[in-house]
């Protein structure tokens, strides 16, 4: 084929050195790895969901209802580690991050397209280690996705094969941020400098950072309970000289950054998605971009604030409590930036700004509930309760699985050239808030008065709670497979999107929809900052 | 920009800081024979820093850099501090 | 469009750089878990590093001094375009990491051979901190003798590309990126050799 052939056909289309499977899963295409990445998580995330829509029907009355205890435990467990660490953290990293981080850049590819790709391999290798752990052995692992010792150290259940998988899952998220680190450093188009960078951008640099410096902790961690599982040597044991509480400080050290390596990125495609339909420059570049490293370096600070009830002194309680409200600073400077740029705006109620808007409402309730749980004084009250259970998944769900879907709403056209249906688009994202809230506000209130989490039975004062919780996991449900449905029949049957169906001002709407291999047919020209739509034609081809 | 880029580190150098790592490996081993009771700790960790020092300058070109990598490299220490310090506020103060 | 992406001499090292960081934070943990129990058990920590040899730590630590200066060197001849300099300092440097393993060798094999090694029974009878200090000594220098044996493995690979003149005097990024994996190993030791030989 001739060169002026192969530039247009799209990524879809170009396949490279290999021919059908092969060339996907062997690809070194950012956008392709982008993609094997948002199959998997979304794969990973349907699994996930599945045993949570369980775990809700268990507790929809007290006692056993559909499984034993044994069985919740495993449930709640696998729950965890395959939302947190086959999910969560990749999820808008690896999926929308490799699609888009280098083409908002202006370039071509990641700055190691093959440690790209070996990163998606050791994910996939983490997961069959994790998936292998669920059916061989002793049974799946029990313990919470924690890995709390001691109980880890002596359970017959597969805790070995999981924890090296974590370690796996640990590495091909360091290698994704040390990609993109480099990437922002390097890859830049001539003329971009710091402050031209699109915030999606700065929100995955500091997400790279914590990837960095704070994964390896975890590897270290889960490695220990391997070691100590398999040779006894003592270190969390109190009967040979060791400290479980120095355990619980190891996992933190990792786990609390961990959320940030969730949120942040979430943050940042909010922050591409507010200006797009506000039509007016984001408010703030520089708060919101160094916001972004404030979160990430604050967040490293906390972690002991999981560990109020744990027999730590009551002087690192005191200081790690102080030290959490920190956080909230950078994380309101956001919010109020977001607010600044929609006050006066022309703003179109499109469906990623829906998502986006409902991130805002979502994560502000996960942020406000999560200073109730830093504070000592009320942790004590709330602390292992389902206040906790509903203040993450307001952060996690509510936070980054909501910006990951208002992302997906944003950069579907570009992904696949066409447009899914709006309204459609518009109802799933409204039974998708309404059964959310209806899932999880009852938790916090459940958590109030006392009930735990983790409890496969309950008191039968809890049933109410419980069942109304229910009722919105299967809303959620309908929401989510009516959204997905959408996105399907989009990529199927939807209308031809053109190259930049929201009038975008960052980089990856001047190319064609979706991008050729190499991402520009031309190289780009950097004609204007990310968040000036002053004179942007109008795309001819939709409407 | 290159010449910045690709410096060279001549073989004389390199020598010398290997000398000095010998001799602060010597002194960090004398001193571990004299009983300064708890500052031994600090002397051999500030002669390690010392050493350690000596071979990111040197032989890992640090001071050839630019400022980038002279920051990443403080960042990635100051976390490590950060996470080894503030541990302490809880085992420092723990109440057995 | 440019075709240069994997030509980038500045890239490549940041990336190695961010690598060593990783490297750096994963002994971190292990050195939060030193720190603590050395602040908990002083006086057992002192008693059990006595038992180590330090004139074998002292050695692996001139050994492994030498074959990061020898790695040192090897970049500068090759930068110098003196490629054959270069391979015999690099099967130097191999050579080095052989010794060191081989005298670690010798140096855990003597502690099994006294029934000193993690759940042993011997172990066991001894007080908590000693305990915990054999422990921390198994798995601290286990994990840098692991990074050791890789490097040597990493420095062979490299010096194979550089007979083939894969790595050459205008594109030795990949020598000089196994030379900064080489003394970030070296720098753990110079770290690991004082706290548990010379440890009060």
């Amino acid at each position: 084929m001739n060169s002026s052939e192969s530039k247009t056909l799209s990524f879809w289309e170009d396949d490279g050195r290999f021919s059908g499977i092969f060339s996907w899963i062997f690809t070194t295409d950012h956008k392709r790895i982008g993609l094997l990445y948002l199959y998997s998580v979304l794969s990973l995330f349907a699994v996930g969901v599945v045993i949570g829509l369980l775990m809700r029907l268990e507790l929809i009355a007290p006692g056993s209802t559909i499984v034993g205890a044994q069985t919740y435990n495993a449930f709640f467990t696998v729950h965890g580690v395959v939302m947190i660490f086959l999910f969560v953290i990749p999820s808008i990293p690896a999926s929308l991050g490799n699609l888009f981080l280098p083409m908002q850049l202006g370039a071509e590819d990641v700055a190691f397209p093959r440690i790209n790709l070996l990163s998606w391999w050791l994910y996939i290798i983490g997961l069959i280690l994790i998936l292998i752990s669920l059916f061989t052995g002793q049974g799946a692992p029990d313990t919470g996705w924690t890995f709390y010792v001691p109980f880890s150290e002596y359970t017959t259940t597969n805790v070995n094969v999981a924890v090296i998988g974590v370690f796996i899952l640990g590495f091909s998220s360091i290698l994704t941020g040390l990609n993109f680190i480099t990437t922002i450093h390097r890859m830049r188009i001539p003329g971009m400098k710091w402050t031209k960078i699109p915030l999606f951008g700065w929100a995955l640099y500091a997400t790279g950072w914590i990837q960095v410096l704070a994964t390896p902790i975890l590897g270290i961690t889960v490695l220990l309970i391997f070691i100590e599982r398999t040779m006894g040597v003592g270190l969390f044991d109190p009967a040979k000289g060791g400290d479980p509480v120095l355990y619980q400080h190891l996992f933190w050290i990792y786990s609390h950054p961990a959320v940030y390596i969730m949120v942040v990125p979430a943050m940042g495609v909010v922050t591409e998605i507010i200006p797009v339909f506000a039509r007016k420059h984001i408010f703030g570049y520089k708060a919101i971009a160094l916001s972004s490293l404030g979160i990430a370096f604050a967040g490293s600070l906390v972690w002991a604030h999981h560990m109020f009830t744990s027999g730590m002194s009551d002087t690192a309680v005191m200081i790690f409590s102080f030290l959490t409200f920190i956080v909230a600073i950078p994380s309101a400077v956001k919010v109020f930036n977001w607010v600044a740029t929609l006050y006066k705006g022309s703003i179109v109620l499109e469906p990623p700004l829906l998502y986006a808007l409902a991130f805002i409402f979502l994560f502000s309730i996960g942020g406000l509930t999560g200073l109730v749980v830093g504070a000592a004084g009320t942790d004590i009250h709330v602390h292992d309760t389902y206040f906790v259970v509903g203040h993450f998944h307001y952060t996690i769900f509510g936070g980054t699985v909501f910006g990951m879907f208002g992302g997906l709403h944003y950069w579907f056209p570009k992904i696949y050239g066409k447009m899914y249906n709006k309204r459609v688009a518009t109802t799933a994202w409204g039974i998708l808030f309404i059964g959310f809230n209806v899932l999880y506000f009852p938790m916090l209130v459940l958590g109030i008065m006392g009930m735990p989490r983790r409890y496969f039975d309950y008191l039968p004062e809890y049933q109410l709670g419980h069942v109304v919780s229910t009722v919105g996991s299967w809303i959620v449900a309908v929401g989510l497979i009516l959204m997905f449905y959408n996105l399907y029949r989009g990529i199927k049957n939807g209308e031809p999107a053109g190259k930049n169906p929201w009038n975008a001002a960052t980089l990856e709407w001047t190319t064609l929809s979706p991008p050729p291999k190499l991402n520009f047919i031309e190289e780009p020209e950097l004609t204007r900052g990310p968040y000036e739509y002053k004179g942007i034609e109008d795309d001819a081809q939709y409407q | 920009m290159h010449a910045e880029e690709k410096h060279i580190v001549e073989f004389n150098v390199l020598f010398k800081v290997l000398i000095a790592l010998f001799v602060l490996t010597g002194v960090t081993v004398l001193a571990g024979n004299i009983d300064l009771g708890y500052f031994n700790v600090v002397v051999a960790l500030l002669i390690a820093t010392a050493k350690a020092s000596l071979v990111v300058f040197f032989f890992m070109h640090l001071k050839y850099e630019g400022g980038l990598f002279k920051i990443m490299v403080l960042l990635a220490f100051v976390i490590l501090a950060i996470f080894i310090g503030f541990t302490f506020f809880d085992v420092a103060f723990r109440a057995n | 469009m440019t075709h240069n992406i994997n030509k980038d001499y500045i890239g490549a090292k940041i990336g190695m750089w961010l690598f060593l960081f990783t490297e750096i934070l994963l002994f971190g943990g292990l050195f939060v878990l030193y720190s603590v129990y050395l602040h908990r058990y002083p006086d057992e920590f002192h008693l059990a590093g006595q038992e180590l040899n330090v004139y074998f730590g002292t050695a692996n630590t001139l050994v492994l001094l030498t074959s990061s200066f020898s790695m040192a060197l090897s970049i500068t001849a090759l930068q110098k375009e003196n490629k054959k300099l270069c391979m015999v300092l690099l099967i130097i440097t191999m050579v080095l990491a052989c010794v060191f393993l081989v005298n670690k060798y010798f140096e855990w094999g003597a502690k099994i051979h006294h029934g000193i090694y993690p759940d042993s029974p011997t172990l066991l009878e001894r007080p908590k901190g000693e305990i915990i200090f054999f422990g921390l000594y198994y798995i601290m220098t286990g994990l840098h003798g692991l990074h050791v044996l890789i490097g040597a493995l990493i420095i062979f690979v490299v010096l194979v590309l550089v007979a083939k003149n894969r790595v050459t005097s205008s594109d030795f990024v990949a020598v000089e990126n196994t030379g900064l994996y080489w003394h970030l190993v070296d720098m753990i030791w110079i770290y690991l050799f004082p706290l548990f030989y010379l440890v009060v």
